[in-house]
């Protein structure tokens, strides 16, 4: 099994976003990044898929140069090599230009089995796999809780809404979004942190003529759609303040 | 003209279709309104759908498109799209548009914007507000390309009754639509749950919540504590049901139960969209949490920014006081 795992690296949760003068991206000098939440169970599912069916495990990514952060966390973990399509036009790239960096390189390796994320944890558009699917011609399903492989051929379980599945059987090559929670993560040894730095990082050019889908043309905080009334003091008084509240006001208790 | 692509099963509505239609209709400044139903049978869909002020109801059943694929919907629903050549196409954000919707408009070169919570402007002028960075910042967007630029609106973006209806019902027309069976690649079996749900949150008057904030199960029994102090059953945000922390029948959310309660007390919750779509029609929202800008806030009728470990013990003491 020849296993791509796609990997995008966002500003970390706890960072709260700054905006640049123009209002139309974050301040990214002000950032700290990580590995995009998702993506890191799609990384486990494929570490787990390679352990129990043999393969390789290459990591994908679409960035600029500060995306190496992110493959090499991902090659500690356990990934064999990685592709790394370079370009600082992609750090604020929406769906279809990932999807378009991508897939010229990924088409040549002619992947079995490909993995992302359900979506990213910053412009949060939860189309790139799908997306970069029809880019490959491959077929996909999305939001999977499990991925086994039977004589060459899928049989995945999809989520559905409120707490139903489906299984679902599907000929291989083919792209999965992986939903978060799927499994439990394993995390970087120091034995994998220095094998990390022996494993190949292949740089791949941006292919000519990307172009975005969507302009962002504002960001703002999100203006409220209620009138929050906060209460301050001591942990004390705001327990008994709020549950005054609770009585006298909003009657909720 | 604006199409609105609706969600059925087997001739049952997904209500969100009603939400979409009343985007469609803030957006449409007076361009007209189609809606477009496909599956295997679509029973009373259709003709229930044409009270509302709409140009037509157009009507496309095949075998091949139940069940659901992706593969299916995006033949079917390209075919159709390129028939009628909208200026739009407007979905709801559910979890099968998120599953078949990126191909339609891969395959097409078209833009597709997700998860929208709002327009301004009208038609081709239109930007769309939709949540970045897990809701905390709202970005304003306009589809690049050619049209049609399709457009996925958040559950709960706007009301179902907001549905302008029409004087007359609108014409019911067929649709044929050409599909080769061969080439849908998914075969889907029926859908199950995995378990019956043992406790029905949306019956619960009062729910107390908790998040990542929780930080460790040991922790629980504080909120157990609490949830008793205040009468309220305990739910969770889908992190904590994920590491099996909760079992997954206590999740709030777009992938667990949406409720309504008359008091939800959110512990440690940031408020990502996916988990704020479950319970903002909660009555009183109470938010409890560490970091004064998390999104959680937004929702909320009375705030508190501070150590939950700190509040939640005297929150008990004064609710046992009485």
């Amino acid at each position: 099994m020849k296993i791509a795992v796609c990997i995008k690296q966002v500003p970390s949760r706890e960072w709260q976003p700054r905006l640049t003068e123009d209002k139309t991206w974050v301040r990214e000098e002000d950032s700290t990044y990580e590995t995009n939440e998702p993506d890191a169970y799609a990384l486990e599912e494929a570490l787990r898929i390679r352990e129990k069916h043999g393969g390789d495990v290459v990591v994908c990514s679409a960035g600029p140069a500060r995306v190496v952060r992110v493959i090499r966390d991902a090659l500690a973990r356990g990934a064999d090599r990685a592709l790394h399509i370079e370009s600082d036009e992609l750090g604020q790239a929406d769906a279809f230009m990932v999807a378009d960096a991508l897939a010229p390189a990924m088409r040549e390796e002619a992947f079995d089995l490909v993995l992302t994320g359900l979506q990213s944890d910053d412009q949060g558009h939860a189309q790139m796999g799908v997306v970069l699917a029809e880019r490959l011609g491959i077929p996909h399903s999305t939001i999977i809780m499990e991925v086994n492989i039977e004589d060459g051929a899928l049989r995945i379980k999809r989520e559905l809404e409120g707490g139903w599945f489906q299984w679902i059987a599907m000929p291989l090559p083919a792209l999965l979004t992986i939903q978060s929670g799927i499994n439990q993560l394993r995390y970087a040894t120091l034995k994998g942190i220095m094998a990390a730095k022996k494993k190949e990082i292949k740089k791949v050019p941006v292919p000519d003529g990307l172009q975005s889908s969507q302009a962002i043309v504002g960001l703002a905080v999100p203006t409220k759609t209620k009138q929050t009334q906060m209460i301050a003091g001591s942990p004390v008084e705001v327990a008994a303040e709020l549950v005054r509240r609770l009585r006298e006001e909003a009657r909720a208790l | 003209m604006i199409l609105v692509v609706a969600e059925q099963c087997e001739g049952r509505l997904n209500r969100a279709t009603w939400e979409t239609i009343a985007g469609a209709q803030a957006l449409a400044g007076g361009m007209p309104i189609k809606i477009v139903v496909i599956g295997g049978t679509t029973g009373d869909v259709p003709s229930d759908l044409a009270s509302a002020d709409v140009a037509e109801v157009l009507v496309a059943e095949h075998e091949s498109l139940e069940p659901y694929t992706p593969d299916g919907f995006t033949m079917a629903l390209q075919t159709i799209v390129e028939q009628l050549s909208p200026d739009f196409v407007v979905l709801p954000h559910t979890y099968q548009t998120r599953d078949f919707a990126p191909s339609l408009a891969a395959r097409m070169r078209k833009s597709l914007v997700t998860d929208v919570t709002g327009v301004s402007g009208v038609g081709s002028s239109a930007t769309f507000s939709r949540p970045m960075f897990q809701g905390k910042l709202s970005a304003a967007v306009m589809p690049q390309g050619t049209a049609p630029h399709f457009v996925s609106f958040q559950i709960g973006a706007y009301r179902a009754d907001a549905v302008q209806k029409g004087s007359a019902p609108a014409a019911v027309t067929k649709l044929t639509v050409a599909l080769d069976a061969a080439k849908i690649r998914q075969t889907p079996e029926a859908p199950f749950q995995e378990a019956q749900q043992a406790v029905d949150l949306s019956q619960a008057e009062r729910i107390v919540a908790i998040g990542r904030g929780i930080k460790a199960p040991e922790h629980l029994g504080i909120i157990d504590t609490l949830a008793k102090a205040f009468g309220a059953e305990v739910a969770a945000s889908r992190p904590i049901c994920d590491s099996g922390w909760l079992p997954m029948d206590r999740q709030i959310g777009s992938s667990g139960q949406t409720v309504t309660p008359k008091l939800y007390v959110a512990l440690g919750i940031s408020g990502a969209i996916q988990h704020v779509v479950g319970m903002k029609g909660s009555q009183t929202i109470v938010a409890i949490n560490k970091d004064a800008e998390a999104p959680i806030f937004e929702v909320a009728d009375y705030g508190i920014v501070g150590d939950l470990f700190e509040i939640v013990p005297a929150l008990v003491a004064e609710l046992e006081k009485a």
